[in-house]
């Protein structure tokens, strides 16, 4: 391997001490306040490091974490793509940094940036009009599903049912079932694909949405799109798009082209916004015309060269306090803004060429194809979660693992357009390295990183959550 | 050089060559880029979205270009996102790369250092609230409260539909609580206030047994520090209703322990530390008893040993979360804010616990002697609300507020308007140089 191994750190027998442990931390009392002491809390004990402890501290975390910059991170579905640094850059700007509840007037700039980005996510989707409110893809999911409540209560259509496919996200179950809606769940066909007679059994006048993905988790496209669009149409409901994999698109279709009537948008995936180990993120979501009256208040409108806030007539409401995550949607700017029409092409058709050309080279099992942004390998014999971790002793960050379940033993891997032909090269050989390894190998691994394999088990049966909760404490 | 450095033809950010292109899809078997995508010709596009790609350099002049129409104000603004100083070393600590380019911690023999910040930021919650669990974050503080509602319904022993919240809210938290209870059916309802405070008279008769939930904040919108919240855990207790309770972490450095005056869960928006102001970018903290630990939405770091017996960290009890649980999970959740809580949790830190209760109790001093200078100005009479008050006040003015806000923006400075005749002022750290130029200004316009 090329890959710098002596990356990951060892501190021998004793583990990193956290910074709120009792060498580290220090306790006030609380009695000089101008308050009446009977609304004061009596004492408060945080840590409180000297700025160099702190410095060191936190460098110390960092080493003991991987990310994009340290090589491949080949997640399925999760698009762990190269940020670059210059949108970091801009969406620092001192004048970027206003309060939300500045008079319109005062924040023409910000609004303008806002509308700019609605028309680009609009043109990118196919979309009339474009919400940036959504801090997330889930809380994406969330607004467009209550759009669409919204859309069958204005036309006095109580639907109770979201019908989503077996492969779908996680989140697409959750937030149908917190919208309180019924989830009806869809059989994958024998080519991973959407059943589309399955799906004409289950769409019904209790429709209110199928939510699809496309390509979905397999990295397949539904060839079969416009056909299923007709059938929920058909039926009165409403078609909702995933855009957790439109890296996979860009260019080349159009969900709106496609039939669908709501979309979000990851603008931290398919844009840029490093992941920051979970978030932040931003949902935008898109919506075709005849629903744009529902859209989250306030949204952005141009008059007279003037940019002003305003509340669409049959607004759902809100999803955020405020306006949405407003840096994460500068930077989206800046990178759509610097890629331009045939620079997100070319994102999309180098993430696609990748996603092949990996799943080409390597020695387990690829069933289904042909494939768009990712690919689910199947581990076999092997443990997938085993070989995860015999991953990261060859210095790589593993793909998903064990999931979607159509797949047995899953590794599910997207490498995005941000891999050289070498780095892929690599990757796949981390992958054959650990195909021939033995059980035994996979089930030690891993022996390199900073911590060996970690106890989930007893993680979960005994939570200790907190500093104070350990026994040491 | 000139700026004309686009990349007219692809990304610059996909970096593979020429030659490794051919290459691979040579080894691909497709005759060029285009052969890989499996999209039928119906629905097929020609890729022209109108949009030209610009140079790095041009890209950040035209944000640059944008931004700069925004008037340059002072701001004196709060009501939910604050403005506190952040050190120079969040940002270069936050910035390294290993922490800002990673992912979720799925794996986390490869994320050891995110996981127990994460630990350390939980740890500080528990701390602060006297609470036993804390997540590793939400969006807001708006999503944050609306999360409480949806546990206070799975968790309650008794059936019960009923949501009270407090007659001042910002409005922004009110619409998003109504989104999140409409799934749930649950009804949200307001309860009076008495002088800016809980009028617990009137919740006592407002509450219960199908209550499921009460709110109230410390400090409120308007920056009440609220006086009885005992009296709210009290009337909680008695209909087996949850208490939430609003507040921020640096308010929660001075003002009593939520745990001591009976709340079950502490919401509120903890981006107050580590981010300043970002046009309402968020972090909510959402913190809880653990009685209630297996209902808690969102991701949460535990402690465990490795192979080789020593403390290791990891995501734990995922099955509460969507990617498990799927429709049964306790939120939709996913991507988090988990680096905004890695800010806090550095801001916090470098404060320490000294600097953390200087910094609050200069939100206690701060607005109150603002609040004096205020009231010597005629036409204005502050504050409005006989209480003690954390970072901002209400003032009444002869002048509508509308005007006053308008005419202070065109002398430079920002206030909120929350009523006919009510402005609102908060004063941090961040405000002290410019207090005088407020008041100045005020003079002038409130006549």
């Amino acid at each position: 391997m090329n890959y710098d191994q002596a990356r990951w750190t060892d501190d021998g027998d004793d583990r990193y001490e956290p910074l709120l442990s009792e060498k580290a931390s220090e306790t006030v009392e609380v009695e000089d306040s101008t308050l009446p002491e009977d609304l004061t809390r009596d004492s408060l004990t945080l840590p409180g490091p000297a700025e160099p402890e702190l410095a060191r501290h936190y460098t110390r975390l960092s080493q003991m974490n991987y990310g994009v910059e340290s090589g491949p991170f080949p997640l399925g579905s999760c698009t762990m793509k190269y940020n670059p640094s210059f949108t970091e850059d801009v969406a620092a700007r001192p004048d970027a940094a206003v309060h939300p509840d500045r008079p319109d007037r005062t924040v023409q700039g910000t609004l303008a940036l806002c509308h700019r980005l609605q028309d680009y996510l609009g043109r990118i989707g196919g979309m009339d009009a474009v919400t940036l409110q959504p801090p997330a893809g889930a809380a994406g999911e969330f607004t467009g599903i209550r759009i669409a409540k919204a859309y069958h209560e204005e036309n006095g259509d109580e639907r109770r049912e979201v019908v989503i496919p077996d492969s779908a996200h996680g989140t697409n179950f959750a937030t149908a079932a917190m919208a309180g809606y019924d989830v009806v769940e869809l059989p994958s066909d024998d080519d991973g694909r959407v059943d589309v007679e399955a799906l004409a059994a289950a769409v019904g006048d209790d429709t209110a949405a199928l939510m699809l993905t496309n390509p979905n988790t397999l990295g397949l496209f539904e060839r079969d799109i416009e056909t299923i669009a007709d059938i929920v149409h058909d039926a009165g409901g409403l078609l909702y798009y995933d855009g957790a994999n439109l890296n996979a698109l860009l260019g080349r279709a159009r969900p709106g082209d496609m039939g669908f009537d709501v979309m979000h948008y990851n603008v931290h995936k398919t844009f840029a916004t490093p992941h920051g180990g979970g978030g932040p993120g931003a949902g935008p979501v898109g919506v075709r015309e005849g629903l744009a009256q529902f859209l989250p208040a306030p949204h952005v409108r141009e008059r007279d060269g003037n940019y002003e806030y305003y509340e669409p007539e049959a607004s759902i409401g809100k999803v955020h306090g405020f306006y949405g995550n407003w840096p994460v949607l500068v930077k989206a700017f800046a990178y759509i803004a610097r890629l331009g029409d045939a620079g997100l092409r070319d994102a999309s058709a180098k993430a696609v060429l990748n996603a092949n050309y990996l799943a080409e080279q390597i020695a387990y099992d690829v069933p289904f194809g042909p494939f768009h942004h990712e690919f689910v390998a199947s581990a076999g014999d092997q443990d997938a979660a085993d070989a995860a971790k015999r991953m990261l002793d060859y210095g790589v960050h593993p793909p998903t693992t064990k999931w979607p379940e159509i797949v047995d033993e899953a590794l599910m891997t997207e490498p995005t357009e941000a891999e050289t032909k070498r780095s892929l090269d690599q990757l796949a050989a981390a992958f054959d390295a650990v195909a021939g390894d033995s059980d035994a190998e996979l089930a030690d691994a891993p022996s390199r990183p900073a911590a060996k394999r970690i106890d989930q088990v007893s993680a979960a049966r005994t939570p200790r959550l907190s500093w104070q909760a350990l026994d040491d404490a | 050089m000139s700026d004309s450095d686009s990349h007219a033809t692809g990304s610059p950010y996909a970096p593979q060559t020429a030659a490794e292109t051919a290459a691979m899809l040579d080894a691909v078997g497709a005759d060029d880029l285009d052969a890989l995508f499996d999209v039928p010709e119906s629905v097929a596009f020609d890729g022209e979205f109108g949009i030209d790609a610009r140079s790095e350099r041009a890209t950040r002049r035209e944000v640059a270009a944008l931004l700069g129409r925004n008037a340059d104000l002072t701001e004196f603004l709060g009501r939910g996102h604050y403005d506190h100083y952040v050190p120079s070393i969040v940002d270069d600590l936050a910035g390294r790369s290993e922490f800002l380019t990673s992912y979720t911690q799925y794996q986390p023999e490869v994320a050891q250092g995110f996981l127990q910040a994460l630990f350390e930021f939980q740890s500080m919650l528990v701390e602060l609230t006297g609470l036993g669990v804390a997540n590793c974050s939400m969006y807001d503080d708006a999503t944050a409260l609306g999360e409480a509602a949806t546990l206070a319904q799975r968790v309650r022993s008794v059936s019960g539909d009923r949501v009270l919240i407090p007659e001042h809210l910002r409005e922004g938290k009110r619409a998003v609580l109504a989104n999140y209870a409409d799934g749930p059916g649950l009804a949200v309802e307001s309860y009076p206030m008495d002088d800016g405070a809980v009028d617990v008279d009137a919740l006592s008769d407002r509450i219960d047994d199908d209550t499921a939930m009460v709110y109230a904040e410390s400090p409120t919108v308007r920056g009440v520090i609220e006086e009885r919240l005992g009296a709210v855990g009290d009337l909680t207790d008695d209909h087996d209703a949850l208490f939430c309770l609003g507040s921020d972490p640096v308010a929660l450095s001075l003002l009593e322990r939520p745990v001591d005056v009976g709340a079950d869960v502490v919401v509120g928006d903890a981006a107050s530390l580590g981010t300043g102001t970002a046009y309402g970018f968020g972090l909510g903290m959402f913190v809880t008893r653990e009685e209630y630990l297996r209902q808690v939405p969102g991701r949460l770091v535990g402690a465990s040993e490795d192979a080789a017996d020593r403390r290791a960290y990891t995501l734990t009890l995922q099955t509460r979360e969507q990617h498990i649980r799927k429709e049964r999970a306790t939120s939709n959740i996913c991507t988090n804010q988990a680096w905004v809580a890695l800010r806090t949790a550095m801001h916090a830190a470098w404060l320490g616990p000294d600097g953390l209760v200087d910094l609050a109790n200069e939100c206690v001093t701060r607005p109150r002697d603002l609040a004096d200078r205020l009231n010597d100005i005629v036409g204005v009479q502050a504050p409005v609300h006989g209480r003690h008050h954390f970072r901002e006040f209400v003032a009444r003015t002869d002048q509508p507020a509308s005007a006053i806000v308008a005419d202070l923006a065109d002398e430079g400075y920002a206030v909120h308007a929350v009523g006919e005749h009510l402005i609102q002022v908060c004063a941090t750290e961040t405000t002290a140089e410019a207090e005088d130029g407020l008041v100045a200004a005020l003079s002038e316009v409130a006549k």
